[in-house]
């Protein structure tokens, strides 16, 4: 018997590494999502009643709705849950997924400080709230990462009617040129922070400043003990800030390798009557944080 | 990432290098401001030190010198976290209302680059006085002449260690990112920028960032390269 070489072990290392490194087949599943998901807990609360009916482990990547799309783009995800809906029904639209059903819904709040310095509070419609926190020049804080929370900030802010500029960025794609664009209001008010919910309601609440937020977020940063920030909510409730959450398979046509028959079974596992039920009773500090609505087709 | 995605990157650096890409440039000057303020305050606090240190003789100055390469290795996030509690509206010195500033960022860097140009210049000044005190002492100099030389003979030592904290500031994310936040047009930098692209997913983007940034670095480093070969002559 020959005795192993320091060149076996470097062999047996290498294979190790790349084992590691390659994805495994069929025993799990990249599920590309959101923050809110995955920082809520939900996620963590129900896997494991996947992992047991199928035997697939679940590997999380929480990023913003636009990242987590990118990823999916780029063949890194099998499966994706995000919110954003006019992104997701592009990225079918564009071939990159299939079978994109609706899981479930919360919604978006507007932030801000107690004494409300921009007298938001009690307004109805939230795109009236901003505007008249651009009008006084209140502090307002942007994710400003095309997450699907910056997406629908964007979104009322072009119905605030306030003036608007564009961020571009141009980058290559595959050899192609194409541009990012964002929007955002003019002023020295409006601080743009690229960065995840979390974060975004630290700075909001270091510089008591207005904020749009999804509930669970801040839910989670508000009712901890001791308590991350002190900001209130100021404006919830209006249909603009209806947040569905969607989940969809990564076409296999575009991407060959990805886990088509994983993903397949945990869309039909998400929308089945038993995990939408333990959705809805999903609850952090007595309140409830997602409503399933796999079954009503369109709210 | 595949050679398609670096051909992506490489192409978009150059598109935003000769556009002169206004977001670019302005993150570009921001990163170089803070690391020019930053390493000329720490410079005018840790060369003098650094060079009474290493001059000096006393007890325990073996473990001085230890505590001070080991800070060496301070995590940048570590004293972006320590500055933040501090500057944070409920910390100590909330009042001066530096969270979130450009200013804040430079505190926050001079904290972690002045162990970095003291321990250096210390080395410096030990690795001169070695070869050089001698020389002058066979050659008549008195104590207090035979100081200044080594100080002087010190002095590509001294810029080195000046290069590497700039370099440290330029390149380090930990600080601007807790300290600065990430805000655009206020405290977005090269490397704050980058992080933000990368959690977008936008690689080509983010990667074109730090290609630039390396350009800027490289150029800066030819110009040190100049003024010490001008010191040469």
């Amino acid at each position: 018997m020959t005795r192993p070489t320091i060149s076996t072990f470097a062999t047996a290392f290498f294979c190790a590494a790349l084992c590691t490194a390659t994805r495994a087949a069929d025993d799990t599943l990249t599920l590309a999502t959101t923050t809110s998901t995955e920082n809520s807990g939900l996620l963590a609360h129900i896997h494991p009643d996947f992992e047991r009916k199928t035997g697939i482990r679940v590997k999380v990547v929480a990023k913003g709705t636009g990242a987590s799309l990118q990823l999916a783009r780029d063949g890194h995800a099998d499966v994706v849950l995000v919110h954003a809906r006019e992104l997701e029904v592009r990225f079918v639209a564009e071939g990159y997924g299939v079978m994109r059903r609706d899981v479930m819904f919360n919604d978006f709040v507007v932030i801000g400080p107690g004494d409300d310095p921009a007298a938001v509070r009690e307004i109805e419609n939230p795109a009236e709230a901003l505007r008249r926190i651009a009008q006084a020049g209140k502090f307002f804080v942007s994710r400003g990462d095309a997450s699907g929370t910056h997406v629908r900030e964007q979104q009322l802010w072009r119905d605030a009617g306030v003036p608007l500029e564009t961020e571009v960025a141009t980058l290559f794609v595959e050899g192609a040129k194409r541009s990012l664009e964002m929007v955002r209001p003019r002023g020295d008010w409006y601080l743009s922070v690229g960065q995840g919910m979390g974060k975004t309601i630290t700075i909001a609440t270091q510089k008591r400043a207005y904020a749009l937020a999804d509930r669970g977020t801040y839910y989670a940063f508000a009712l901890s003990r001791p308590a991350k920030t002190d900001l209130a909510i100021l404006c919830r409730g209006h249909e603009s800030l209806y947040n569905p959450y969607g989940v969809i398979v990564v076409d296999p046509k575009r991407h060959p390798h990805v886990n088509f028959a994983g993903a397949k079974k945990y869309v039909e596992w998400i929308t089945s009557p038993e995990v939408q039920q333990m959705i809805g009773r999903f609850t952090f500090q007595g309140k409830v944080l997602f409503h399933p609505n796999a079954a009503t087709a369109e709210r | 990432m595949d050679n398609h995605g670096i051909l992506d990157a490489l192409r978009t650096a150059w598109h935003l290098i000769v556009t002169l890409d206004p977001n670019v440039v302005e993150y570009a000057v921001r990163s170089l401001v803070i690391a020019s303020i930053a390493t000329a305050v720490a410079s005018l606090i840790g060369v003098p030190v650094g060079i009474v240190l290493g001059e000096s003789v006393f007890r325990g100055k073996r473990a001085v010198v230890t505590v001070l390469n080991t800070m060496l290795a301070l995590p940048t996030v570590v004293v972006g976290l320590v500055v933040y509690l501090f500057l944070r509206h409920e910390g100590p010195l909330g009042s001066l209302g530096l969270l979130l500033t450009v200013p804040g960022i430079i505190v926050g860097e001079v904290i972690l680059i002045v162990p970095i140009i003291v321990a250096l210049t210390v080395a410096a000044v030990a690795r001169t006085d070695r070869d050089v005190r001698k020389t002058a002492l066979a050659l008549g100099a008195n104590a207090r002449q035979a100081n200044w030389i080594v100080i002087r003979e010190s002095r590509f030592g001294v810029l080195a260690a000046v290069i590497a904290a700039f370099g440290r500031v330029v390149s380090e994310v930990g600080v601007a990112m807790i300290v600065g936040g990430n805000i655009d047009r206020f405290t977005r930098t090269m490397t704050t920028a980058i992080v933000r692209y990368v959690d977008m997913a936008e690689f080509a983007l983010a990667l074109a960032l730090g290609a630039v940034l390396l350009g800027i670095s490289l150029s800066i480093n030819v110009l040190f390269q100049y003024v010490q070969g001008g010191g040469h002559e």
